[in-house]
């Protein structure tokens, strides 16, 4: 793998471990701890482990997991092409009303992702504000199609990257860019040569954030693309709907999804982000 | 905060749990309800009656259940969920839900079938798409929908908005849906009746509450207030 453009001094891994936390402290962080871990505890007791087979071999469990997995992709790209560029937008350029800017790309953060599928009915439903012309004159609906799925996906997970991008992009010392423009590079190369590379971990930390915010989507997907088999049910709906009739199907479909994420989380983190950097790219500085 | 169940009188609560279909005459008999009662407020958790069952089974607090069909309450009851035997309140029936004027001219289930119209269904999982797959099978009509919604007030929706063109609901949420939508009956030979059973659940901190919210559903103000949603007598 490539080198990480930025290197912890040595040793800083081990230096909190001679540390003695309060006792107060230790225990709340101990109850923390619980808080997170006993509800996953519950699902391995609740699972109906005799019948794994059966439920993993499902063709619509295999259906929907492909569907989520294909969706939050799409989405996480999509978040990266346009989110990256938007961070830096908020992160370099003044201009006037940037709070508001970054609030309003925000957001969808802290809407419940219901009322976020329905606004975006209003803006690209059959007879939304730009949906009635996509429908008139393309053809196009968005509404219960795979392709409203990555867009209720994008627009709840896109805010995750942004703000670890662009508070990477912050802290990040500007003088290199400085010194690749002295040297005669231009904009465009100095943001691919010399930014982005060092906010390269930022970028990573934000995509996966906002990967496993696409993957565990429910709301405003079931709300704007609907619930179909193979083309909208992504695993989170098809669990929710398995909860009303087969509980224990829904355990079963709820452990496949936290093995995913759970999987893809530890893997990322320990190849990709020293934990010092994805402390620094998760700061909530920039979601003041 | 809170004071279910405190003997003494002041400031109790029902909680009703009820199909997403009862919603507009549930919501009125509580109003009736409480006029009587003026101590009691009565509190709803409308959804589809399949996700209700499971919060029940689960241990949601409740005092009563109202079921859109008679399996899920069965459902219920087999995990001793419910107290007593459940009591048939009301019937209802499908019927094809369109844009006010009926646009698309949908006349009958089959037309339900052609190309280019956007169709939603209630899922598998919940009564009203249960029934809707009889009635389609009775017609031996088979439908692409483009989703299938995890209760019948959310079909309703779809077409309400615009964003689908015709649904299968209850006939009571055409009526619900007042000058918003449209209805097309089903004929008697496809269609199937729906049965909502009531009961009293096994964990109601005051059974007694609970069965006056029960009988004032099965007695002439309930029965009333349904009929006039568009219900039929059990």
């Amino acid at each position: 793998m490539t080198p990480r453009p930025t290197r912890r001094p040595a040793g800083s891994r081990r230096r909190t471990s001679g540390e003695r936390l309060p006792w107060p402290a230790l225990l709340l962080a101990v109850v923390a701890i619980a808080f997170f871990a006993l509800p996953l505890v519950g699902l391995l007791w609740r699972a109906p482990w005799s019948q794994t087979g059966r439920i993993l071999t499902d063709p619509a469990l295999r259906q929907a997991l492909r569907l989520s997995l294909v969706c939050s992709l799409w989405a996480t790209l999509l978040s990266l092409v346009f989110g990256v560029p938007l961070s830096w937008l908020l992160a370099r350029i003044h201009f006037p009303g940037r709070s508001f800017v970054r609030a309003l790309c925000t957001l969808s953060m802290v809407v419940p992702p219901v009322v976020g599928g329905v606004a975006l009915f209003a803006a690209l439903g059959r007879r939304g504000l730009v949906g009635q012309w996509l429908d008139r004159w393309f053809d196009l609906r968005l509404p219960f199609s795979t392709a409203g799925v990555v867009v209720a996906q994008t627009f709840v997970a896109m805010p995750f990257l942004v703000l670890t991008v662009e508070s990477a992009l912050r802290q990040h010392d500007r003088r290199l860019e400085d010194a690749a423009r002295t040297l005669g590079a231009s904009g465009w190369y100095t943001f691919r040569r010399v930014t982005l590379p060092a906010v390269r971990p930022a970028v990573v930390a934000g995509a996966v954030l906002a990967w496993a915010r696409a993957l565990g989507e429910f709301g405003a997907t079931i709300t704007f693309a609907g619930n179909f088999p193979g083309r909208t049910q992504t695993l989170p709906i098809a669990t929710y709907l398995a909860l009303e009739t087969d509980p224990a199907d829904a355990v079963m479909l709820s452990l496949v999804l936290i093995a995913t994420s759970f999987a893809v989380l530890v893997g990322l983190r320990d190849r990709w982000l020293g934990a010092g950097e994805a402390m620094v790219a998760i700061d909530p500085e920039a979601s003041r | 905060m809170d004071s279910r169940g405190s003997a003494g009188g002041a400031d109790r609560t029902i909680v009703v749990f009820a199909a997403a279909s009862l919603t507009g005459a549930f919501t009125e008999i509580g109003q009736r309800f409480e006029a009587e009662h003026p101590d009691t407020t009565v509190t709803f958790n409308f959804a589809g009656s399949s996700a209700l069952a499971t919060q029940l089974a689960e241990g949601a607090p409740a005092d009563v259940f109202a079921a859109a069909d008679e399996a899920t309450m069965a459902k219920l009851a087999a995990t001793g969920g419910v107290a007593g035997s459940p009591t048939v309140f009301a019937t209802n029936e499908l019927a094809i839900i369109v844009a006010p004027g009926n646009p698309k001219a949908v006349r009958s289930l089959a037309d339900l079938a052609r190309p280019g119209l956007l169709v939603v269904l209630a899922a598998p999982q919940v009564p009203a798409g249960t029934y809707t797959q009889q009635a389609l099978g009775r017609a031996g009509v088979t439908l692409a929908p483009v989703s299938r919604e995890n209760d019948v007030k959310a079909v309703a929706a779809k077409v309400v908005s615009g964003e689908a063109d015709a649904g299968i609901v209850y006939r009571t949420d055409v009526e619900a849906a007042g000058g918003r939508a449209a209805g097309v009956a089903i004929p008697a030979t496809f269609n199937v009746t729906a049965r909502y059973p009531i009961a009293v659940t096994t964990h109601a901190p005051d059974p007694d509450d609970a069965a006056a919210f029960v009988a004032i559903v099965a007695g002439p103000v309930g029965q009333d207030i349904l009929a006039r949603a568009g219900f039929g007598p059990p």
